[in-house]
Formats: structure tokens, sequence, C-alpha cells
């Protein structure tokens, strides 16, 4: 027994000192840098928490492949085969559709004048302007305001809680991201009420999985954010932050 | 197109009081102040008309083969540059981009579309302390001196030439720069002499720097001016930007546009100080930048430990925090300078200072008639004294404005047809 035990000590320290040679050859030793945090005595750039931060630069990295190899080559044929006022027009009828989430969260925020405005939006733009199609409620002077569950969450005292970056939809926080599957719930099920046939046969589905794709792909091309598109190496800690901050300007309003 | 006139009307009802002022020296750009004029720029409506949409792409460029580019940079695909392009036979012009701005910097993007509309070709490339450019297109990858950044963006403009000449056809070839680009555009047009690459017939210097040991001194001079002093550039950001959130939700604001940024600078929200406070701090950013890709990329040990491998995952906060709290001066005495002593032993601080300035090439600027010059009397990276230099060195091809601070009349229909006049 006592030789067995000596034996496996000798075999580790020999494997521990052959991994210790290994590490010395390839990598030589770290040096500390000429300035480091501990000479700094002021306050931080993004002062929030980012402590999931692991995870967000994974989903940063995840969404610029995602974006290089999938969303953008898509999304230059749809600009290449479209006309201009196509996209236009495909462009304002999805955000008519998202008039929906503008007008339940500001009831949610109980803000009067703007559900208001926004339900006039969304019933001007759906009759004159032809389902959604053309924004006349804009000119006529009924700009649009976006709200969304996250905001609402924000109105009635909820932080934002931890930086969160989501597949697909990148920069959000642990309150919004939840949001978005509330708005998400609270469309489906306001398309359930207004159409109670969906889900009724295949070429529903078809139909639905078209128009959620076409919904998709006019998002990233209504989005000029490129992932890395800056080249600047804090591009993350800005993005963050400015994210951060849009969010802040945009909720307690 | 049809609310173009009511918006322009409104603008011009704003901007009344000012272009009163403005319009006894005959020029209509309407911020009177550096600093304010160089954070409001040109309002849309005091913009030309330019087209929407035009030949346009993007080169992606290997300009130095076999170049191992470190994990945390693997976004990094080459030298990126901006290139518009005509159908028919037409001049060439390179535009060189500022103090770490990109081959998209949009002040840029509007001289390209500018000099589109007048039928030149236009190839923009990021500044050589863009960290695109420090990581892929600088073989020293030790940006700020002006004879290797020159060396380099010759190089990167040669790369990019072999790269197009075969789609269009060009008939001369033309140069200009802004701000540092303005500088290193002089130096560029130097070593075309040697090279004849291009034989450029036309040089446009936009706000350039006369010495650039000088105008970082004046860009740090701004900081000195904060709230405690530079070491504080970030609280006094972070309040700031609790100035503008404030004043955001005491307004009627919908949207954060241009308008609001006006509607805060005609409130006075920052007081002249502040704003030079602002303009330093975007320059320390980009600065930031530039200081960690070179330190990656170089190994040096400055502000990352010397041998650590990063991925492509790991935090960079830290390194962003450090490297905005270090001034240009540390940069050019704990870094740039050992470099260069290391290599040319002998070197003393005086004479790296004096390579870095237009007076180091002075007898060649005089003697040639191809340069043009464009600046502000305002403009405050010049020192005293800079303005009567550029004026003796290129008399009357030195167009001087009397406001505009840096660049902020840049887009500013006047000085606009003025550059794009130069090279017809």
């Amino acid at each position: 027994m006592p030789v067995t035990i000596r034996r496996i000590i000798i075999a580790l320290s020999l494997a521990m000192s052959l991994t210790g040679c290994a590490t010395t050859a390839t990598l030589p030793p770290e040096v500390p840098p000429m300035h480091s945090v501990s000479e700094i005595k002021d306050e931080r750039v993004a002062q929030s928490k980012d402590s999931w931060e692991g995870f967000n630069r994974t989903m940063y990295n995840f969404n610029y492949r995602l974006d290089k190899y999938f969303l953008l080559p898509i999304v230059s044929g749809y600009e290449f085969i479209t006309p201009t006022f196509v996209q236009q027009g495909v462009s304002n009828f999805f955000n008519n559709i998202e008039e929906t989430r503008n007008l339940t969260n500001s009831i949610f925020q109980l803000k009067g004048k703007q559900t208001l405005m926004t339900l006039g939006r969304f019933v001007t733009n759906s009759t004159l302007g032809i389902g959604g199609l053309f924004d006349v409620a804009t000119p006529m002077g009924m700009p649009v305001r976006r709200e969304d569950f996250g905001l609402t969450l924000g109105y009635w005292g909820c932080g934002p809680g931890p930086y969160l970056v989501l597949p697909f939809f990148g920069p959000s926080s642990a309150r919004d991201g939840s949001g978005i599957l509330v708005d998400a719930g609270i469309r489906y099920a306001l398309v359930s009420a207004i159409n109670p046939d969906v889900n009724i046969g295949d070429e529903w589905d078809t139909i639905h999985a078209g128009v959620t794709a076409l919904e998709a792909i006019d998002k990233r091309h209504g989005e000029s954010f490129r992932y890395y598109g800056t080249e600047y190496p804090f591009e993350y800690d800005m993005t963050r932050y400015f994210y951060t901050k849009k969010r802040e300007f945009e909720s307690s309003k | 197109m049809k609310h173009t006139r009511p918006l322009l009307l409104l603008v011009s009802l704003v901007l009344l009081p000012a272009l009163c002022r403005a319009a006894d020296e005959g020029y209509g750009y309407p911020f009177q102040g550096s600093y304010e004029a160089t954070i409001m720029q040109t309002p849309p409506a005091l913009k030309p008309e330019l087209p929407k949409k035009i030949r346009v792409e993007e080169l992606v460029l290997d300009v130095i083969p076999d170049l191992k580019k470190p994990d945390v940079f693997f976004y990094n695909e080459g030298l990126r540059c901006t290139f518009a392009y005509q159908k028919e036979k037409a001049p060439l012009v390179f535009v060189i981009a500022g103090t770490g701005g990109s081959h998209k910097a949009p002040r840029l993007m509007t001289l390209m579309k500018a000099l589109y509309q007048a039928g030149f070709h236009v190839i923009i490339l990021p500044s050589p302390t863009h960290p695109n450019f420090v990581i892929s297109a600088s073989h020293t990858h030790i940006p700020g001196d002006l004879t290797d950044d020159a060396a380099d963006l010759y190089w990167a403009m040669e790369r990019a030439w072999l790269k197009v000449k075969d789609d269009i056809e060009v008939s001369d070839f033309y140069l200009t720069g802004f701000s540092l680009g303005g500088t290193q555009a002089a130096f560029v047009a130097k070593l075309d002499e040697e090279r004849k690459s291009f034989n450029f017939r036309k040089v446009l210097m936009i706000n350039p720097a006369v010495s650039l040991y000088n105008s970082i001194g004046q860009i740090e001079g701004l900081l000195d001016k904060i709230p405690g002093g530079k070491d504080s550039i970030v609280t006094f950001f972070n309040t700031t930007m609790d100035k503008f959130t404030k004043f955001y939700h005491r307004g009627e604001f919908v949207a954060l546009n241009d308008e609001f940024l006006f509607k805060a600078f005609q409130e006075k929200l920052l007081s002249t100080e502040e704003e030079g406070g602002v303009i330093g701090t975007v320059f320390r950013t980009g600065s930031a930048g530039m200081i960690f890709a070179s330190d990656v990329m170089t190994n040096g040990g400055y502000v990352v430990p010397k041998n650590r491998v990063l991925s492509n995952t790991e935090s960079l906060t830290d390194y962003f925090w450090v490297a905005i709290h270090l001034s240009f001066f540390q940069y050019f005495d704990e870094y740039f300078l050992p470099y260069f002593q290391k290599k040319r032993p002998g070197l003393t601080r005086e004479a790296l200072i004096e390579a870095q300035s237009l007076k180091s090439i002075e007898g060649y600027l005089k003697s040639s008639r191809k340069f043009g010059v464009m600046t502000n009397e305002n403009d405050f990276i010049l020192k005293p004294g800079d303005l009567d230099y550029l004026r003796q060195l290129f008399g009357e091809r030195a167009k001087i404005y009397p406001i505009g601070g840096h660049g902020g009349n840049f887009e500013y229909k006047d000085n606009l047809a003025y550059a794009v006049g130069f090279f017809k």
C-alpha cells in the first residue's frame, strides 16, 4: 500500500513538473503593466454592474457571427431584390403592428394623452395608411412614442437589473429581456383574439412562419448597428453604457 | 422633400440672431464659439443638398501579409476603406480621416458625396490612430510619427489602388485629410515626390495641426479646466451625462436627436469650460482605443500585462478605464519616445517633437504650388502664431474662415464648395 501511494505521488509530481515545463516553454511569465487600475482614483465609466459579463461577451460575439454568416447576407439579398418603396412599406407595416405594443404599454402606464395619440396613430395608419403600409400619422402631427413592457416596469419603479445581451435581440437587461417575452405574449393573445383560427391548418402555419421571418429581416434591415462595426476595442463597454443610458432616458418619462 | 422648406425656415428662424451677427462678416456659419462649433457642427439645413444614393463600396485590404492578429482582435479582417466610384474616367481623391476617425467618419462621408457629385472617385482611409489602422496597416503598430505614418498610409493607398485600378479609369490623383490627417497629407505628398506612384496634382489640408506636440498640448489643456482636473475625467463625463438626462426629462422631448442637442446648447446647459471638457474627453476616448490596440500588438506592457494572451470574451473594461486616464503627453514620454530612442540611439526628445511638425518639411511645402489649406481663426488645436505661419507658408492658398472651431464648419455648404472647388 505505501509503495503504491509513493508511486502515485512520484507519478503525479513528475506529471506536474512536466506541465510546468510545457507552460513556461510556450508562454513567458506575465509582467505587470506600467499603468494599472490601482493608480486610478476616478469614478467607473459605467457605474451599473455587469454581473453576467462572461455570458454577455460570448453572446455579443455570437450575434456578430449570426449577423455575418446568416442575417446580413439575407438582409442584403432582401435589399437587393426589393425596391426601396416596398422595403419602406414593409417597415411601416410591422411598425404599425408594433403600435399595439406601444398602446398596451401606454395603458399600463396610465398615460392618457399618449394612449389616445398612439391609438390615433394605429387607427389612422391602419385605415388611411392602407393596413399600415404607409405612415400618414407622423406628418399629421402624431409622432411615434415607443413603449414596451420593460419601460412599463421601469415606470412603476422596477430597476433594470443586470445588463443582458440576448441572442438576436442584442443589448438588453434582465428587466427588458423579460419585457420582450411579456410583449410577445400580449401580442400573441391579441392576434388570437382578432383571428381565432390561429393554429388551425398547416397553411396558416406556413404563412405565419413567413411573416415572422419577414419581420425578423425587416428588423435587421432597419437597424444600422453592426457588432464590432466600429472596430473600437472597447465597443462592448460603449454599447453597454449607451444602451443603459438610452433606456434611462426613455423610462421614467 | 416637401418638408425641407418649412424645416429650413424653422431652423433659420431659430438661428436668426446668430446668423445676423455672422452676416456682418459675410459668412453664414451659425456657431460663434470655438467649442460650441466643434460640438454642434453644421445644422442639417445648412449642409448642401447631396445625392442620397451613390456608387460606393467598402474595401477590405490585406495590407501587411502574414500579419499575426491576437484573438482579442478576431473581428479585424484587414484595413477598411470607403470607395466611391464613377462609371466614367475621373480624377481620384484620397481622403485621410482625422484623429481616431474611421473610414466611415460622418463628415468625411459628406465630403465624399460632395466630391462624388462633382465627378470624382473617392477613397477614404481611416486615421493611422484608428485601431483598425494600428492593427492592420501600421508596420510598427506605434502610431503618431508623421514620417512612419505617412509611409504606412502611402503603402495602404498603393494597395487600395491595386485593388480598384482594373475597375475604374483615373485621370489624376488628389489628396486631402482632416485634422491630423491634414498634417499627414503633407508628409504623404512629400513621399510621393520620391515614389511617384500617384504624382498628386493637388493636396488640401483641412484644419491641420502645425505641430502635433503643440496641438496635443492644446487638447490636453481643455481637460485641465474641468472640475477636479484631468484625473477626474470619468467623473466629469458622468456628471455631464446626468445633466443631459435631467434636461431631457424636464423638457418635452420625444427623441435623442439634433433638436434636443440644439436646445441643450441654446439653454447653455454646459459652460464654455465644460464644452471644452467634452471635446477633451472625446479625444481621450479615441486615444484609449489607440493605446490599447498598439500595446496589444507590440506586447508593450503599457496597460496590458506583458505576455498576457487576451481571449475574445475577456473583460477589457479595466484596460479601458486605465487607458482613458492616460494623457497624450504620457503616451509620448512613456511609450512613444522610448520606442524611437531604442531604434535610433542618440535621438533627443526635442528632435522627436520637431519631427512631428510641418516646420520639419517647410522647405518642401514652400517650394510646391500644389498645397492648399483650409482652417478657422478659432480652431483651438492651433497655437498663437500658427495661423500666421500657415498664411506665410501658403499665401493666398490658405483659406481661413473667421469661425468654425475645429472642423465644426466642415460640412457647411460654403466650406464644402471651397474644398470641392480646390480640386476642380
